[in-house]
């Protein structure tokens, strides 16, 4: 008797202890993945987040030197001011910073401490604030991208000279502006804001973003009704048959095809064959629906798939027409499982890239788009294009959009695990 | 003798290369209760399926023979299948209210019928289906609570307030009380005595008391054939096939 008392707890002690391995397997398993998500979040936070604020100097802009009167600014309609030849004036205000230079060679290095578009800077200055320029004016200058990765400390300035980008007397310069408190910090406004630019300094990731919520909007406005209506019809209405179940075949493949392949589709039959307009957020809202399509299909024929059937049994019973129990009791309690996908599927098209180089959205746009007809980027493909470049001020900014992007995905898990939450019927 | 509402003349029933029903020929009286009995897959469920055509949901579901009630066949190629099931409610094993408040419930049969023209008709016909299936005290406070918060006897009556909501002449009860505890089921049983009073009731059921209980005639189904069917004493007591003896003593099914 005790014999086999002992040899159940022996084999449950065995039981138990084999047990507690599986799990230990499983957390390690789980902080392998959990880690590696962490590394990759740490170094692109670690690298990106500088291009969040940006350098700018500070620069005394004599008005009067312009104008003889700083009051007849108010006057002036901005083409006039557009018109005033500004360079020269601009590039003398520049000058002021180290009166003492002589050497043209010297005065040009110290303008380059600028960013190019130091003179439409200060005209936009000019600009907005016409109504009250005083006879001398304080801006802040963008600093180049070189004075701006010294100031962050992403350049090494120890290197020999003609390793370089930024020469000696041009640190000399920037030192004893720092030195003289003409070196400062803002939030990188800008880069929220413009198009991209061949200066890093001026690229700015508001171009991409308008162009992906716009890419993001005719996926959705083509795919969320198609695809729903599609689910609804295979699920509810198709009769099961050969042809039905060649079309659900089909469907499963199409949403094992390679992106790359809808983004040829693209290029041969919506570009060349009905001549939409290349590089335009339309036609990279039609590749990707076709991508996300069946993400969707599939997920909303899941969901009508697990409303019970006693409930269109129930409103068929009261006279409800097919049409009516589908539309009125299944859908309605289908559709937050049907969001979800929508939202999971967007996700996927919003992080698309490859498709989207094929049908031109690789090209280099400056203007922020208007509409989903012009020609534009989207994040992804902005990330890609800016990987390419050398300038150490498009790596911080790669890392940037990546963390834009990485943001937006979360916003929209986050907002499907809501949807399921609020909406989900308790049975 | 009561009047006839219900007449099934040779029915089979195939389900695909399956027969599910050989040769069914029985009616059923106005205003009463007619209970279907017999062992599990015997087509007793199926039986009542045809009489407001569910089957119909069924692709491979073949109906041959002739259902008429009140004389008119219901499988006539004019006859809308939506106008029928107006007339021939039906309740089902599982409570099925859909996850909507009490009152839409209830108010969602005649809504789709155009059967009320002012909101207030609604509300009037929702608080009298609700009386009818004797659950309008327990839930009178909270109509727009959801229906699934109900406990199950209360959503099995729901589901007949949903049913007689579109003010039908018949009402099928597909095994209504085998998810229910028994003082639930007794409510229930008590209510289809009330409703007889103005429609006509066919349950299938497996609990033999039950039909012993409720139904003033009761068919015995086996195998997918009807084997009797008569009065419910006579069926009882002095049942004419042995089969039927077997069954109603407890020998089988």
């Amino acid at each position: 008797m005790t014999d086999r008392i002992e040899q159940r707890i022996n084999s449950l002690n065995k039981r138990l202890n084999s047990e507690k391995r599986f799990r230990i397997y499983c957390i390690g398993a789980m902080s392998f993945a959990l880690a590696w998500v962490l590394i990759l979040f740490l170094n692109i936070f670690s690298s990106g987040y500088s291009a969040f604020y940006r350098t700018v100097i500070q620069v005394d802009v004599p008005f009067l030197n312009l104008i003889e009167d700083t009051t007849q600014f108010s006057e002036m309609s901005s083409e006039d001011i557009n018109n005033l030849s500004m360079y020269s004036f601009s590039k003398k205000a520049i000058y002021r910073l180290f009166p003492d230079i002589e050497e043209k060679k010297d005065k040009k290095m110290l303008i380059r401490l600028f960013s190019i578009e130091f003179e439409q800077e200060i005209r936009e200055f000019l600009k907005s604030n016409k109504s009250n320029i005083n006879e001398a004016e304080t801006i802040y200058l963008t600093a180049s991208d070189d004075v701006d990765q010294v100031n962050k400390g992403n350049y090494p300035r120890d290197l020999d000279e003609d390793k370089r980008r930024i020469k000696d007397i041009q640190l000399l310069f920037f030192d004893d502006l720092v030195d003289r408190g003409l070196v400062s910090y803002e939030f990188n406004l800008p880069f929220l804001m413009r198009g991209d630019s061949r200066e890093p300094e001026l690229a700015g990731v508001g171009g991409s973003i308008v162009g992906s919520l716009f890419t993001i909007l005719v996926v959705l406005i083509l795919s969320f009704p198609i695809g729903i209506f599609a689910a609804i019809y295979l699920e509810e209405f198709a009769p099961k048959n050969k042809v039905t179940d060649f079309i659900e075949i089909n469907i499963n493949n199409l949403a094992a095809v390679p992106s790359i392949v809808f983004g040829l589709l693209g290029l041969g039959i919506i570009l060349n064959t009905f001549g939409l307009p290349r590089s335009t957020p339309l036609v990279g809202g039609i590749v990707l629906s076709l991508m996300t399509l069946p993400t969707i299909i599939i997920a909303t024929r899941a969901s009508l798939r697990a409303v019970p059937p006693s409930i269109r049994e129930g409103a068929l019973a009261v006279g409800a027409t097919k049409m009516q129990a589908v539309m009125h009791h299944v859908v309605p309690v289908a559709m937050p499982g049907a969001l979800t996908g929508t939202i999971i599927g967007l996700a996927q098209a919003l992080g698309e890239t490859a498709p989207l180089l094929l049908i031109g959205m690789v090209a280099f746009v400056v203007d922020v788009p208007q509409t989903p007809l012009d020609a534009s980027a989207s994040l992804p493909v902005q990330v890609y294009l800016w990987s390419e470049s050398a300038e150490r001020g498009y790596v911080e900014k790669t890392s940037a959009t990546i963390m834009m992007l990485l943001g937006f995905l979360i916003l929209m898990n986050l907002a499907a695990v809501l949807i399921r939450r609020k909406f989900e019927t308790k049975w | 003798m009561k009047s006839i509402k219900i007449k099934a003349d040779n029915l089979n029933v195939y389900y695909g290369e399956k027969q599910a029903l050989f040769e069914v020929s029985m009616y059923m009286e106005e205003k009463q209760v007619t209970a279907l009995i017999g062992p599990s897959g015997c087509g007793k469920s199926t039986f009542i399926r045809c009489l407001n055509r569910m089957n119909d949901v069924i692709d491979i579901c073949k109906v041959q023979g002739k259902i008429e009630i009140d004389g008119n066949d219901i499988y006539a190629p004019d006859m809308h299948v939506e106008q029928l099931r107006e007339r021939v409610g039906m309740v089902f094993q599982k409570p099925n209210p859909f996850p909507k408040s009490i009152f839409e419930n209830v108010a969602y049969g005649p809504r789709i019928h155009g059967i009320a023209e002012h909101k207030s008709d609604l509300e009037e016909i929702v608080v009298t289906s609700l009386k009818k299936a004797a659950l309008f005290d327990e839930v009178k406070d909270r109509l727009s609570d959801s229906g699934t918060s109900l406990s199950g006897g209360q959503q099995q009556r729901l589901c007949i307030a949903r049913a007689i909501s579109v003010n039908p002449d018949i009402i099928l009860m597909d095994e209504p009380c085998s998810a229910l505890d028994p003082i639930a089921t007794a409510r229930i049983e008590e209510l289809m005595g009330d409703l007889k009073t103005e429609y006509t009731i066919i349950i299938v059921t497996h609990s033999m008391q039950q039909a012993a209980r409720v139904s003033s005639r009761t068919g015995f189904f086996h195998l997918g054939k009807l084997v009797e069917v008569d009065k419910t004493e006579a069926i009882f007591s002095n049942p004419s096939d042995q089969r039927t003896q077997d069954y109603i003593t407890g020998r089988f099914g």
